[in-house]
């Protein structure tokens, strides 16, 4: 009887209402908080199993020698081999953060094939050593077109340094970040050369294609291998594995965050269940009316059932529809500090979920409870 | 060798054409360690086609009795056969299904679904059924006609006059055709001339559709409208 849990639903119009205020909006900041922190992994998630990390295995902050790079290569399963320094410049203001690496531009544009570059702006970034490529986000952000000049404020390597954008990239896919600037290593080294000559023919990390991702652990124990009691000792990982030390540096906030989200969840299931009590509880006289004119037990819990449902998905509903335009706003307001933010189906899915749940479990006692109410009890509650 | 009590009981009832058989019935309610008798060592027969009112003063147990007959409580001891089923054998799920068809029911404070119009509370017991939308509506619309409201179809019960509220009921009672009818103080809250016409109307349901009714009542003018008196006192029938 539908129409019955209808109306029964909107009885106290009110009331109903602001239960489904309460659960869209536990629904948007479950699924807000859970897009946050698949923005945490975003990195890791578009890692590629081919791809080794080395890097010094004292600390990031430590360079490797150049000329690492042809014994890298040299190892047995290895396919291709990069480097890349991060540069730490800024753009304007310290406001305007953004990810800037200088790399080995042929090697490194054909082992990420996600970074995705029109014909012809790849071979004028690869011809011009002062070219750069960025990301489509931040040239959207900035208003940054092909053949700008962009001055960086060099921090770990001072100076002014001005880059001719040459090639705008797209992510192959909604995970890939496109909020990154590139430019050539050689460019920095050259000048490096000529202003600090210590500090040239230094890499921060090499990035390492190898033939057979099921490989991984043995070709970086053996490229590891290769540099032990040297003076410049490697940490090679797989890429995911690099991105996930980043990710286990704030671990202790993503797990806060993940318990916000579920105890959001548990406070609106106490809210519902608060309200499906009170509703059932004023409706003991009807549903014993029922039971007296033949209506089952079941009959009676189904329709409590069906009424706390029925609020819990129709707010799930507007809430995972709201999320979708407050998830964009927010990844505005963050700017490059989300690059990869985008409501997963996993997160709609844990957010149908979570309305299910409300739902049901809110239903449960009450449900019983008018199942299990004798009839002459129940109709006692009209005198 | 004897047949069995139960046995004797059916057949005895049957062959009386009895619609209501209780033999032995004892009611009692337990609080703590003390045990509350509401009805005590019942028997009583009701002939089909009866309209009967059961009074007593408050406390006499006649609602329990009434509440026993239509199955919606359970006896302590004895037996009840109604129309030949000894309901107080029944599971709750075969007592809800035999409910449906044989029982109508009229409350005090007509106890209709207030989200419900008219017509959907009278038409709640057929969607126990498996009668089609069609035939549905006709068995309404004929009942709301025999209470005389067929203009009030639409109307939700708070739309409606106490007096206009208890037809619906009366109609809700009828429409499955119930083998009896049981009213727990139809009249209770109604005034003197709505009472009167709600009576009249249980009198002409029992005299030209022959339905048996059985009614329990605190006002004697009420009671006099049905054929038989049966009273009770601290759970013990009295002449």
């Amino acid at each position: 009887m539908p129409f019955l849990v209808l109306r029964n639903a909107f009885r106290h119009k009110l009331r109903t209402t602001l239960t489904m205020v309460g659960i869209v909006v536990a629904i948007v900041a479950f699924g807000l908080l859970r897009t946050i922190v698949d923005a945490w992994y975003a990195g890791s998630e578009a890692s590629s199993s081919a791809r080794l990390i080395t890097r010094s295995s004292i600390s990031l902050v430590f360079f490797l020698p150049l000329n690492y790079a042809q014994k890298i290569r040299q190892v047995d399963g290895v396919k291709s081999v990069s480097w890349m320094n991060w540069f730490g410049g800024i753009y304007i203001t310290e406001a305007n953060f953004f990810p800037q690496f200088a790399v080995d531009a042929p090697t490194f544009l054909g082992m990420y094939p996600e970074y995705r570059l029109d014909e012809a702006e790849r071979k004028a970034f690869l011809l011009d050593r002062g070219g750069a490529v960025a990301g489509r986000k931040l040239a959207d952000k900035y208003g940054w077109k092909v053949g700008d000049r962009i001055p960086l404020r060099g921090t770990i390597f001072p100076g002014t340094w001005t880059f001719t954008l040459r090639a705008i990239y797209d992510g192959a896919d909604n995970k890939v970040d496109e909020t990154q600037f590139f430019f050539h290593w050689d460019y920095l080294n050259e000048t490096v050369k000529a202003r600090f000559p210590r500090r040239a023919d230094l890499v921060g990390l090499y990035v390492v294609e190898i033939r057979d991702p099921a490989q991984a652990a043995e070709i970086s124990q053996r490229i590891d291998a290769t540099f032990r009691n040297s003076l410049a000792e490697t940490l090679s990982e797989t890429e995911k594995a690099f991105q996930l030390g980043f990710v286990a540096m704030t671990e202790a906030i993503l797990i806060a965050i993940e318990a916000v989200s579920f105890v959001i969840i548990l406070i609106i299931m106490a809210v519902m269940a608060n309200t499906m009590a009170m509703t059932a509880r004023e409706r003991y006289s009807e549903y014993a009316t029922l039971k007296a004119i033949g209506f089952s037990n079941g009959f009676v819990a189904l329709l409590i059932f069906a009424e706390s449902l029925g609020i819990a998905l129709a707010g799930g509903a507007i809430g995972i529809a709201l999320t979708f335009p407050i998830a964009d706003w927010f990844a505005g307001q963050m700017g490059t500090l989300f690059p990869v933010f985008f409501v997963s189906p996993d997160t709609v899915a844990m957010q149908v979920g979570a309305a299910l749940v409300v739902g049901v479990v809110a239903a449960l006692i009450p449900a019983w409870r008018a199942a299990h109410v004798r009839i002459v009890d129940g109709l006692r509650a009209v005198a | 060798m004897p047949a069995p009590a139960s046995d004797t009981v059916a057949a005895e009832s049957a062959h009386r054409g009895s619609l209501v058989a209780i033999r032995g019935l004892t009611k009692h309610y337990v609080r703590g360690d003390q045990i509350i008798p509401v009805l005590v060592d019942i028997n009583l027969d009701i002939d089909v086609g009866e309209f009967v009112a059961l009074m007593g003063p408050s406390g006499s147990g006649k609602s329990t009795l009434l509440n026993l007959i239509a199955g919606i409580d359970k006896p302590s001891s004895g037996e009840i056969r109604v129309a030949g089923v000894d309901i107080a054998q029944l599971s709750e799920g075969d007592l809800a299904a035999w409910r449906a068809t044989h029982v109508g029911f009229i409350f005090q404070f007509y106890n209709l679904m207030p989200v419900l119009t008219a017509f959907q509370n009278v038409e709640l017991p057929l969607q126990l059924t498996t009668l089609s939308r069609r035939e549905r509506r006709e068995r309404v619309e004929h009942a709301m006609a025999l209470v005389g409201l067929s203009d009030r179809v639409e109307h939700y019960p708070n739309e409606l006059s106490g007096g206009q509220q208890q037809r619906v009921a009366i109609a809700r009672a009828l429409i499955a055709d119930p083998t009896v009818i049981v009213a727990d103080e139809p009249t209770g809250d109604l005034d003197r001339v709505t009472a009167e016409e709600i009576l009249s109307l249980l009198d002409a349901l029992n005299r030209e559709l022959g339905k048996s009714i059985i009614m329990v009542t605190h006002d004697p003018k009420a009671a006099g409208k049905a054929r038989r008196l049966i009273h009770l006192e601290k759970g013990v029938l009295v002449d």
